[in-house]
């Protein structure tokens, strides 16, 4: 492409011709087998139209040949970043359907562990975003701190990735005082970080100026897609499943919704860092009040047959609404289990918001909507 | 910073200190705000249970009324939050459900669907929230329903040249 010298990049020409770029499956910046067809004009994206399926694994019907509690470890490997929240929905809608009572103690540490994964996941992403966007440094403080999220989980879960920890009626086991008293620790630790972060990160002029104003996300845009998490409360939409629909123990504690309404990718940004001192507050409030007791309810049978009927049950995942579908013709398999996940919905908002990007600023957009492709491609 | 959805009071920390170990609180049938929209609705919505169902609302509509309802929905300020398939091989139907949720409010509304098996055809929503063209093709994929007027109805999840619906009841791999 001829560029005539009075014309600066950013004022585009009529379009000559465009050309076809493939970007993926296998590309880094995709962070797994998502590919994008994208149509170019020059430097220009046209059109981005993501092609989902590369590690599509049908958990719908693995959902529909087995039991609710074998289908239970699937659960922590759909969004593998977000384990625990993936578990508690599943977990929730069978309690819901079987109407079991779960303890309050093991609501209490449902909480706890929601919120440290919801942490561990957002400083995943974090350190992946910057590193896309250039910066080397910010990946190895995140994984520090996330190595001791992992650590803690590790010691009362037994897995480091994928926890399977909330069993139908309560949990695995109980948490041991190294978990509570590293759990505080933790809180403690981490605030000083949140702050450094600030401070090394956010006010960066070059972070700045790839994020300020680009990437831009309407507050119609997120509801005509459905786009919710961060999506959406960075487009100035205070929805958060654990106040739309309160669920689990959340009611019982004061935390805010982190809401900015630029709706650019800085905004998004912002609203995730603003998270994690969120999710340090309740855990705070939750190790304060934690009530002992039992970790299991009572009479959980061991044949689960569910009450003809369909059911739902939303979590607020780390990346937005994560909801379970759940229909039952009381049999001891599900008749039908739909998975809503949120990465499905804030990626379809690409196509239209990519248009007329610069690739490198399109790129950035992407990283911003926190994407894990086996939660899209199921 | 908004830090709260309007009208929901159930934010309120509770005094748990000396709370026994006794069951969850139940979850609130119905948020206090959104349910007028009810009163000008034109669709046959039932109140439902939200802590035995995990929704608020329930409109079983014909196949032709599905765009209406969203165009109604659209315009009272619901997100689309899901589409997706039931099969219902005994009975010989075929169902879609619309998931909606409210941004603002929080009520969770369902609209449902069926036809018979044989000849599964909607009308496409996408032209009202474009977000149900990903929806509506997966699930084209997974059970064979055809959204008529769809701008792209190739597969989403399955291979592209992929023949079968693996999520009808009657689907032998």
């Amino acid at each position: 492409m001829i560029i005539k010298e009075d014309s600066v990049l950013t004022q585009r020409e009529a379009p000559s011709e465009t050309f076809i770029l493939n970007l993926g499956p296998q590309h880094p910046a995709t962070h797994g087998v998502l590919r994008v067809k994208m149509t170019m004009d020059g430097e220009f994206v046209t059109r981005a139209e993501p092609v989902c399926g590369y590690i599509h694994r049908m958990q719908e019907k693995m959902a529909e040949n087995r039991t609710y509690a074998q289908y239970l470890p699937n659960t922590s490997r759909i969004d593998y970043l977000s384990a625990m929240t993936y578990t508690h929905a599943f977990v929730g809608v069978v309690e819901r359907a079987a109407k079991l009572q779960v303890p309050r103690r093991a609501e209490y540490i449902r909480v706890i562990t929601s919120e440290l994964n919801r942490i561990s996941s957002h400083l995943v992403w974090w350190g992946a975003f910057l590193l896309d966007l250039g910066g080397f440094t910010p990946l190895l403080y995140a994984f520090d701190d996330r190595e001791k999220i992992l650590d803690l989980l590790e010691g009362v879960t037994g897995a480091r990735l994928t926890y399977a920890y909330y069993r139908i009626g309560g949990l695995y086991n109980d948490v041991d005082d190294a978990f509570l008293n590293g759990t505080r620790a933790f809180v403690a630790h981490m605030r000083p970080r949140l702050k450094m972060y600030r401070e090394l990160v956010t006010e960066n002029i070059i972070l700045r100026k790839r994020l300020v104003r680009i990437g831009m996300v309407t507050d119609q845009m997120c509801r005509r897609y459905g786009a919710s998490g961060p999506v959406i409360r960075g487009s100035g939409v205070p929805y958060d499943v654990r106040k739309a629909e309160p669920y689990s123990a959340y009611p019982d504690f004061d935390f805010d919704i982190p809401c900015f309404t630029e709706g650019d990718s800085m905004a998004r940004y912002l609203v995730r860092l603003e998270e994690i001192a969120q999710s340090l507050r309740i855990i705070e409030q939750a190790l304060d009040r934690l009530p002992s007791g039992p970790v299991m309810a009572e009479k959980v049978p061991r044949v689960l047959k569910l009450p003809v009927g369909d059911y739902c049950y939303a979590v607020e995942a780390a990346r937005g609404r994560f909801m379970v579908r759940l229909v039952s013709d009381n049999k001891e398999i599900p008749y039908r289990l739909k998975l809503r996940t949120p990465c499905l919905s804030n990626l379809s908002l690409f196509e239209e918001a990519s248009q007329g990007m610069l690739l490198p600023d399109a790129l950035a957009f992407m990283g911003s909507l926190d994407l894990v492709i086996p939660d899209i491609d199921r | 910073m908004n830090t709260s959805l309007p009208g929901q009071t159930s934010t309120n920390p509770q005094p748990v200190n000396s709370a026994p170990n006794t069951a969850a609180p139940v979850a609130p049938v119905l948020p206090p705000v959104g349910l007028e929209f009810l009163t000008r609705s034109t669709l046959p919505f039932q109140t439902v249970d939200y802590a035995l169902k995990g929704y608020h609302l329930d409109a079983n509509v014909g196949s032709d009324k599905v765009v209406a309802a969203a165009v109604e929905l659209n315009r009272e300020g619901f997100a689309l939050d899901t589409i997706t398939g039931v099969d219902w091989l005994a009975q010989n139907q075929m169902e879609v459900v619309y998931d909606y949720f409210h941004p603002l409010t929080g009520l969770r509304v369902v609209i449902r669907s069926k036809v018979a098996r044989e000849n599964p055809e909607f009308p496409t929503i996408s032209t009202v929230y474009p977000g149900a063209a990903w929806h509506e093709r997966e699930a084209h994929d997974f059970f064979g329903i055809r959204f008529s007027g769809h701008p792209n109805l190739i597969p989403f999840l399955l291979p592209e040249d992929a023949t079968y619906h693996p999520l009808r009841k009657d689907f032998a791999p």
